[in-house]
């Protein structure tokens, strides 16, 4: 496995290449541009079924999990939703993987009580596919018909939990079941490093109530990064109340796994190597699927994007103690992930992908563009950020004006109507969050459909706050002149328009730096 | 005189029914109206005179004409051939006073030397009146339908002195022409006097939905007044004359939805994905439908209230629309027709509009004006006002051959 890298981009470097939504660009960058590079993937562990029974039965800073289980109790195993990982695993599944381990001693122990609950927070449900996939038919068939594998309601007023407030205020109210549980399990699968710890439980099973202090303008301007454990306030906030949900006697077994960044199959592995080390049979490759997707109309092209099921597998798994846990997951995910950059550049450029966490089997709207590029990848950093304040983040896709009806509702008002009268986050937050956050419609369809929860688009909005607040200016290369005027960005033709419009704001001959992902990084910028 | 005139001529009306078919507004040239020298239409009586129209405004009315597709109901009230125009701003004869005018074009009771009046002329509601097709005028329900009065699409029409208002010298021909749709606008408006602070939601904005707008955020004051308007220049009218949301129509349920808290049913499943959203459990307390189609209609159901309000400013025609709702949700469906007195404010239409139409400046809806040489492109390009930026396309006589300064 070769570490992360930065190239210097030279007359003999070829174009580079830059994802755009369900297709790609190979882009040439002026010379003296440098290109970040993630590392390769990891290795994977050799028996990864072993591996997860040796954690659950020698976790770090608790009694091994047998010992925690015992006849009668009353025993749920919460793990994380379609969010994760990205894009979807191969089966079986991580979860599936671990759930199994977790219910055969379970059932070796005795317990008999055992609830399963799709910690989504605000996101949709997931469907019977969907947790299929994740957790196996054998778990699904098992658990689901008898009414104890369900998704997690967050408005569902009877079925929640009210802990206390942290010493700052913050209200915590999560699953009752999970709250009122002898054990409660979380598994866990953690992409980056912001994912796992004490925001598994803090975030995935809590209600609104909880969620919006820290979910919030303020909390994101003051995450800098979101990635970076030490200056993110939205980590101190779910530890804050993580706190608060051990004080009340909660008893949680936390279960991470770490994935390697193998993130495209073939075809498509040419998207994660280095452009001067294509194969012959790698450039056949790109040609063809260019040529293909250019032919093939966009929901087909679409649905086969959709259908790509990751290559990436297990490099770690740690069960115990959530904070002693997830230390070691960061140090795994790190150590996948991270790549030292010298310096800020005037102009950050980005390709984005066709995917993002809150878009699986589902439509990229124009909000989760803005979330994925300033919220996600703008936030691949820890230190301070690739792009200097005031520089130009350029990023690459079609931001077409397109939502799906069923799983995005309220992200259409959000765009139809809010973004028309403003982008300005704080201004959103202040005058409209809450009407959405209530409405009873979007409520229903989210307890009911498979509907986002009406507050969510802000949240997506509230990501990229950081982003906002430090860039000069956002260019969308190849995306949909209205769409992207909407989201208050200006729209480019092509790399050379966007760079050229770039100088505007950074003057002439800017500093640019391009990040080669997916597969995700994290860039150590010193 | 030169005047664009419509013949009683059935071949004529079914060609223009097919090319309105095809493009609306594009069949000035095969239809029943026609580019005429004839002579001034004769004083019908003492309290008649002469008006020499400056700006003539098209109205939907008259493309729905033009284009042979207005309603069959018309016909009883309506006499051939006739001078279309009937939205005019024009010069008084010397013979009559002078000074300009503007023409309130409905020919009630007075100007048909009808006695005793009948009951809404009585009360001054002209547009209620009952003998449209009576009295020693030909049948006609305005000015611009009526054999004997001409209109406003040439050089010279006729009017009873009761359909005269003068106009005000700081305002312009623009401004002028748009009081005869702004009355209607603020007819339509105050057929909700009672909605404010409610919910009123506005199907279309052409010039007829802007001017509602106008009138609602004036006279009304309605908490929430959301539009659906196609077209750039139309939302951003809208915006600027008082709507607090304006949204592209097929965005107008959700608009509504979301600020009433509604919910909303048929919206579920894969089956919706490319659909918008269907319709609403709640609604908004009134919609003003400023189109008069069958799909504008059914929006207008699908968005109202239970126990909420139509109004239906727009002209409509032999609609096909599923009144279920209208029964199920006991809608209530009124008309706003033309003007006249308005009891609410105790004023009259025509006085309210010259006041709105000064203060909201709506001349800045006039886009276009063209000699009647020009007619087909003048109805073809009101006919697609929106699509190319526009809004109010009149006829401008000023500088007609033939006219007299």
């Amino acid at each position: 496995m070769r570490p992360g890298f930065v190239l210097e981009v030279d007359r003999s470097t070829p174009p580079t290449l830059f994802h755009h939504g369900e297709g790609f660009r190979l882009e040439r960058l002026p010379v003296g541009s440098r290109v970040v590079y993630p590392p390769e993937p990891l290795p994977v562990l050799r028996d990864i079924d072993a591996a997860i029974r040796h954690a659950l039965l020698h976790p770090v800073d608790s009694e091994p999990l047998p010992a925690l289980l015992r006849p009668g109790m009353r025993l749920t195993i919460a793990f994380d939703d379609i969010s994760l990982p990205l894009p979807p695993m191969r089966r079986p599944d991580a979860r599936q993987r671990v759930i199994e381990a977790v219910l055969d001693l379970a059932a070796e122990a005795g317990v008999d009580d055992v609830h399963l609950i799709a910690a989504l927070a605000l996101h949709r449900r997931m469907t019977e596919a969907e947790l299929r996939h994740a957790l196996g038919d054998r778990i699904y068939d098992a658990f689901a018909p008898r009414g104890l594998l369900y998704n997690f309601d967050a408005e569902d007023p009877d079925n929640l939990s009210f802990l206390g407030r942290t010493e700052q205020g913050e209200e915590v109210e999560i699953s009752k079941r999970a709250a009122e549980s002898d054990l409660l399990v979380y598994v866990n699968i953690n992409l980056v490093a912001m994912d796992g710890g004490h925001k598994s439980t803090a975030t995935g099973l809590a209600s609104y109530r909880s969620l919006r202090h820290h979910h919030n303008v303020r909390t994101m301007q003051h995450s800098r990064s979101f990635m970076d454990q030490h200056r993110s306030e939205l980590h101190s906030s779910n530890w804050r109340m993580g706190e608060v949900i051990r004080n009340a006697g909660v008893k949680i077994f936390q279960i991470e796994t770490t994935l390697n960044n193998d993130t495209f199959p073939k075809p498509f592995d040419f998207l994660q190597k280095r452009e001067w080390e294509w194969t012959l049979r790698d450039r056949s490759a790109y040609l063809a699927a260019t040529k293909a997707l250019g032919r093939t109309p966009e929901r087909l092209r679409r649905s086969i994007f959709q259908s790509v099921l990751a290559p990436h597998n297990l490099t770690g798994v740690n069960a115990g103690e959530v904070e002693a846990v997830h230390r070691l997951t960061t140090a795994k995910v790190v150590e996948q992930q991270v790549v030292h950059v010298e310096g800020q550049a005037d102009i950050l450029t980005m390709g984005l992908p066709y995917i993002s966490p809150y878009n699986v089997n589902s439509v990229m709207n124009p909000i989760l563009v803005m979330c994925l590029g300033l919220g996600y990848f703008f936030n691949l950093y820890r230190r301070q950020p690739l792009v200097r304040e005031g520089g130009v983040l350029i990023m690459s896709h079609p931001t077409r004006w397109e939502f799906h009806p069923v799983h995005h509702p309220s992200y259409i008002d959000f765009f139809e109507e809010l973004l028309a009268e403003t982008t300005d986050p704080l201004e959103l937050e202040k005058t409209y969050e809450q009407s959405f956050a209530e409405d009873e419609w979007y409520r229903h369809l989210y307890r009911t459909s498979y509907a986002y929860h009406g507050v969510h688009p802000f949240y997506m909005w509230y990501w990229g706050a950081h982003a906002l607040q430090h860039l000069g200016g956002v260019i969308i290369v190849g995306g949909e002149a209205k769409a992207v005027r909407r989201l208050g960005f200006k729209p480019a033709t092509t790399l050379a328009d966007a760079l050229e419009m770039a100088t505007d704001v950074v003057g002439r001959d800017p500093s640019l730096t391009h990040i080669h992902t997916p597969p995700l990084m994290l860039a150590e910028v010193t | 005189m030169k005047a664009l005139r419509v013949e009683r001529s059935l071949p004529r009306f079914a060609a223009a029914r097919v090319a309105g078919a095809l493009a609306p507004g594009r069949a000035a040239r095969v239809g029943p109206l026609h580019l005429v020298d004839v002579d001034p239409p004769p004083l019908p009586g003492p309290d008649w005179v002469r008006v020499r129209p400056r700006l003539s405004g098209i109205c939907g009315s008259d493309l729905a004409t033009v284009d042979g597709v207005a309603s069959p109901w018309f016909e009883p009230v309506v006499s051939f051939p006739f001078v279309p125009g009937h939205e005019v701003v024009g010069d008084l004869d010397a013979d009559g006073g002078g000074g300009r005018v503007v023409v309130e074009p409905v020919l009630g009771c007075a100007a048909r030397g009808i006695e005793p009046r009948c009951e809404g002329c009585r009360t001054d509601d002209v547009g209620r009146c009952r003998n449209i097709a009576f009295g020693h005028l030909e049948p006609g329900l305005q000015t611009g339908y009526c054999a004997d009065t001409g209109g406003g699409w040439s050089l010279g029409l006729v009017a009873h002195r009761s359909q005269l208002h003068a106009v005000p010298e700081t305002m312009s021909d623009e401004a002028a022409v748009m009081v005869e749709p702004t009355a209607c606008a603020i007819r339509g408006a105050l057929k909700c006097h009672d909605a404010g602070g409610a919910v009123v939601a506005v199907v279309g904005a052409g010039t007829l939905g802007l001017c509602v707008v106008a009138a609602l955020h004036r006279f009304v004051g309605p908490d929430r007044l959301i539009v659906g308007a196609k077209h750039p220049v139309q939302r951003r009218l809208a915006t600027e004359l008082g709507a607090t949301v304006v949204v592209e129509p097929a965005n107008l349920a959700r608009s509504v939805r979301r600020a009433t808290g509604s919910m909303a049913v048929g919206d579920d499943g894969d089956r919706a994905r490319s659909q918008p959203l269907q319709r609403l459990t709640g609604g908004a307390d009134v919609v003003v439908d400023c189109v008069g189609s069958a799909n504008s209609l059914a929006q207008a159901l699908a968005i109202v209230a239970p126990g909420g309000r139509i109004v239906m400013v727009g002209m409509p025609g032999t609609l096909t629309v599923d009144l279920t709702p209208l029964w199920h949700r006991e809608v209530e469906l009124v008309g706003a027709y033309a003007y006249g007195a308005e009891p609410t404010l105790g004023r009259r239409t025509f006085d309210l509009a010259l006041e709105l139409v000064a203060e909201a400046r709506l001349e800045r809806l006039v886009s276009a004006t063209y000699p009647l040489q020009r007619h087909p492109d003048a109805l073809a390009h009101a006919a697609d006002a929106g699509r190319r930026g526009a809004v109010k396309v009149a006829f401008d006589l000023r500088t007609e051959k033939g006219r007299r300064s």
